[in-house]
């Protein structure tokens, strides 16, 4: 052992004794962890950590758990909103000229498709997994701010029902999930339809950005004791990046949705050329946030793989720091390639090309995660089961989706197939192969975590193949009819160009993917009710969650573990070392240091409260309102303030009096 | 590759009958071949432990030193190897787009064209004022000949694309984008409008037409005269029809008073191939078809129903039909 390993082991001993002499809290003032039994430990901790019965109780919860599992099944419901009119779309394009869906009704069918599948499945689906997961791997109680966490969902959800009402009520928004001016502005789209685009944007922006700070302070300062930075799992790295380029990406679409809301609503002319205004602004505005937007789907996915395949390899990620490096090289990056959607604007051909370059450079820190990847996979026949065929599925589409995306990278090259079903083709390989496809494994690798239950087996290998085979015929083929010249967003196409025959394929294949979905869903409740029981580590994993019971305890962990190495559990084969010290009759919580995770102070964390959920009432009804009339600023201001200050009235701890 | 070369028809970016879409087919394809070959590469890497068996059960954590460091070294190399590849791929990129830059730098016909919803306002440049030429959606260009388009658009933005001879460029309102194209043969081109404009923008269609020069010439002096005047009794009524009827608030007869500019010039409406953007086909059925029922055609179209009868209906396209 070198002289290094040794200090190391001398600290983390001193760092133990130091939580067991209870040097966490010097003040006495309630009861402690230290030197409970398990049986009244946990019944202190279930009742201090519980969420109250009723219907109060459940709507004031804030448990991360509860919060995630709500945002989970949302999100699930709005992939089944996004996917049906996936199939809507594909049967009007399935022949030339069919009539079965009119223009105006397809328009907004496509644009409820992107809109519910970027802004109320994908980004939601992804942080709803780190609220459920990140508190858990890094061993603390419950996620930082957690009432803000609360909030975030119920404007998520309001924001969600919004979008789909107006659909119902035939005003959904009909241009496009980029919603580019003029066509979205107020000459050239008429009634509420933009607006409600507009609005949505902002109720699940506010939402998203809500999460994202609670994920990065959770990260930051709830780690366990001793989880320095390198020893944080692959998987909260990627939610801690995933979480800044959100709080640095989701501004810049509020100011393009609320610049497009104010000439629409107050006429003010940003975007209107007539008087000085811009329309490419509008772009530019749209795109620094929706390049971002694709790695806050994709770096969550790249953290999935991570921890599928460090179980069924039984070894640790390769290359640790490469990995951790490109995932914050990526997220820098993101924010360099946005006008590679702008380049057949007629922008300066340098100036392009210098986003070429940009483009293609991204392709290498990505490249290193996936030769890490396979250099795990590489020591031997990894265990095969469904979440590790997910992983291969997402290999197989995911690098195919990149390397288009090089293609799409030139200036010359996008040229001719910019706005094309080529596009659409390679989006949804990198979307679908390199986001959904890692969800669905991480959805059968940690549904054991969540209900118990292992998902069955054999129905998650059919809903593999299907959905593998399902979505390779009804997107490769997609890369051709681009070629051959057929743009995307057309709600019909004529016969002589010898479109059809293909587009019926396609429209199989989503058929197939549609139907492994059904599949899923049936292994969902299935296992949910009679699924085998999971135990708490069914797959042998490393990482923390994995130490406590299945479904987890309201209260996460008995006593907070104290961390040895990246991957804990096995390490310490045995019996993880804990921390103890912390009081038991009171929410309280490890804050510990950036850096090296040394247990700082001792912190409560927030009670149930119904406010986070009044608040939401009150921001949501503002936003509603003011896709009518910015009055409602100010007529919601009132209620929000009242709203506030009930969710932070003090409570008179100590802390709070000070 | 068979099928992608058989089926590629009169919109295709893989059939290229110009220098710049040929230029870029050839970079399609070694785009693709080079992708395919890394794409089968990462596959096998991939697959191969598969067919392996399952390495020794030990300490999950203890790690053979001397396999991580071999692997170390096949990473960074298959890094490096990547960031020449990349490399290697933009400047391809940047020297392509050098090429296709040079196309129409000799240009000698500058065309104007300006995009509405949904169809295209075309636009012959020329230094005398009578000699500028006004047409709709059919594009005419002597073959053989670089030719310079400027694009812009007047409502909201649409994108220029005829695939078979050049990439596409938006047209912007507020803006004046330049697209140089030649067509190398005599031929008719269909291009499709590319970014997304509204109810209409599958059929925003048009066409290049090149011929070589004496015809297009001859094209375009036939062009730059006023309509035809109506040869029998019922296109004479079809005429008076069209003067007092709303057609005239929106369209343009040259020769006659009808003079609005913010549909499509029927001056030679005849003359031409497609009718409403590549929508129909002309013939004296869709003429009346059309004129009938727009917003069943292209529902949304800003075409109105215009009341007419039977007769007027007949008569308003005799005089159509005559406008070659």
């Amino acid at each position: 052992m070198s002289s290094a390993d040794l200090a190391h082991e001398r600290d983390l001993a001193q760092q133990r004794a130091a939580a067991q002499k209870g040097d966490l809290a010097p003040e006495h003032d309630g009861p402690r962890d230290t030197g409970l039994d398990d049986a009244s430990l946990d019944r202190w901790l279930a009742r201090t950590w519980q969420t109250a019965p009723g219907i109060i109780g459940a709507l004031s919860s804030v448990d991360h758990k509860i919060v995630a599992r709500r945002y989970l099944i949302t999100a699930f419901f709005f992939l089944c909103l996004g996917g049906l009119s996936a199939v809507a779309m594909r049967i009007q394009l399935s022949g030339p000229e069919r009539g079965l869906i009119g223009p105006d009704r397809y328009n907004q069918l496509f644009t409820m498709h992107g809109v519910t599948m970027m802004f109320l499945f994908a980004v939601p689906i992804v942080q709803a997994t780190g609220i459920y997961l990140v508190p858990l791997m890094v061993g603390t109680r419950n996620i930082a701010f957690p009432r803000l966490n609360a909030f975030s969902f119920w404007i998520y959800l309001s924001g969600g029902l919004f979008a789909w009402v107006s659909f119902a009520l035939d005003m959904a928004p009909d241009v496009g999930w980029f919603s580019y001016v003029p066509l979205s502005g107020p000459e050239f789209g008429p009634g509420k339809r933009s607006d409600v685009w507009a609005q949505m944007i902002t109720y699940t922006e506010v939402s998203s950005l809500a999460v994202a700070v609670a994920t990065i302070v959770t990260v930051l300062k709830q780690r366990a004791p001793g989880m320095s930075l390198d020893k944080i799992p692959l998987y909260v790295w990627a939610m801690l990046v995933t979480s800044f380029v959100i709080v640095f990406a989701m501004p810049a679409v509020m100011i393009t949705s609320t610049f497009l809301i104010l000439d629409r609503l107050v006429g003010t002319h940003i975007f209107n050329p007539a008087e000085g205004g811009d329309v490419l602004l509008f772009q530019h505005l749209f795109w620094f946030f929706g390049h971002p937007e694709v790695y806050i789907i994709f770096l969550p996915a790249t953290g999935m793989v991570s921890s599928v395949i460090a179980a069924f390899a039984r070894r640790p990620v390769f290359g640790y720091l490469g990995m951790v490096l490109s995932l914050i090289s990526v997220g820098f990056l993101s924010f360099g390639l946005w006008v590679h959607h702008m380049f057949a604007t007629g922008l300066p051909k340098l100036g392009a090309s210098f986003f070429t370059a940009s483009s293609m450079l991204i392709a290498i820190p990505n490249g290193l995660q996936i030769f890490c990847w396979l250099a795990t996979l590489w020591d031997g026949k990894p265990i095969v089961r469904t979440p590790l065929l997910f992983v291969f599925g997402f290999f197989f589409t995911f690098v195919a989706g990149g390397l288009t995306g090089v293609m799409l990278a030139s200036v010359p090259l996008d040229l001719q197939v910019h706005d094309t079903y080529f596009v659409v083709a390679h989006f949804h390989y990198v979307l679908i192969g390199g986001s959904v496809f890692p969800l669905l494994g991480a959805t059968y690798f940690w549904f054991p975590k969540i209900t118990g239950r292992i998902m069955n087996e054999r129905l998650g290998r059919w809903h593999f193949w299907l959905a593998f085979i399902g979505f390779n015929a009804a997107f490769f083929p997609m890369h051709i009819v681009g070629l051959w010249g057929m743009p995307r967003r057309v709600y019909t196409y004529p016969a002589e160009l010898g479109w059809g025959n293909i587009n019926l394929f396609i429209t199989a294949g989503a058929v197939v993917l549609f139907l492994s979905f059904v599949l899923f869903t049936i292994n969902l409740v299935h296992s949910a009710l009679r699924g085998a029981p999971a135990g708490d580590n069914p797959w042998n994993a490393g990482t923390l969650e994995w130490a406590t019971m299945s479904p987890p305890p309201n209260y996460n962990f008995a006593h907070i573990p104290v961390v040895t190495h990246a991957e804990p559990l096995w390490a310490e084969r045995d019996t993880l070392p804990v921390a103890t010290g912390l009081r038991v009759d009171v929410r309280e919580l490890v804050i510990s240091t950036v850096a090296e995770a040394h247990p700082d102070v001792r912190e409560k964390s927030a009670t149930p409260s119904i406010w986070p959920l009044f608040a939401a009432l009150a921001v949501g009804a503002t936003f509603l309102y003011s896709i009518f009339s910015p009055w409602a600023v100010v007529w919601g201001a009132g209620p929000i303030a009242i709203t506030l200050i009930g969710w932070f009235w003090p409570k008179g701890d100590p802390e709070d009096e000070e | 590759m068979l099928l992608l070369a058989g089926c590629s028809g009169w919109q295709s970016a893989l059939d290229p009958k110009g220098p710049a879409a040929g230029e870029l087919a050839w970079l399609i394809w070694f785009f693709t071949a080079l992708c395919t070959a890394v794409w089968l590469l990462v596959m096998a890497v991939l697959i191969t432990p598969l067919a392996r068996r399952p390495a020794p059960l030990g300490d999950l954590l203890v790690l053979d030193a001397a396999a991580e460091r071999s692997k170390m070294r096949i990473v960074v190399a298959a890094l490096a190897a990547t960031a020449l590849i990349l490399v290697g791929l933009t400047l391809l990129s940047y020297f392509a787009n050098r090429t296709l830059a040079a196309i129409g730098s000799d240009a000698a016909l500058t065309i104007r064209v300006t995009g509405h919803q949904w169809w295209w306002e075309v636009r012959y440049e020329n230094d005398q004022p009578n000699r500028i030429l006004t047409t709709a959606n059919e594009i005419h260009i002597p073959a053989g000949e670089p030719v310079r388009l400027v694009v812009t658009s007047t409502d909201v933005i649409h994108s220029f694309w005829v695939p078979n001879l050049s990439g596409k460029l938006d047209l912007i309102p507020g803006h004046e984008n330049v697209l140089d194209l030649k067509a190398d043969k005599p031929g008719v081109y269909r291009g499709q409008c590319a970014e997304f404009c509204g109810a209409q923008h599958a059929n925003m269609s048009t066409f290049i037409v090149a011929e070589p020069r004496p015809v297009f010439d001859a094209w375009l002096n036939d062009q730059l005269r006023p309509a035809v005047a109506p040869a029998s009794g019922e296109a004479k009524a079809g005429h008076d029809l069209f003067l007092k009827r709303p057609c005239v608030m929106c369209h343009k007869i040259g020769g006659t008073i009808a003079g609005g500019t913010v549909a499509p010039d029927l001056t030679h409406i005849a003359s031409r191939q497609t009718l409403a953007a590549g929508t129909l086909a002309m013939s004296r059925g869709n003429l009346a078809a059309w004129i009938a029922d727009p917003q069943g055609i292209k529902p949304g179209a800003h075409m109105p129903v215009v009341g007419l009868n039977g007769d007027e209906l007949n008569a308003i396209v005799a005089y159509l039909e005559g406008l070659k």
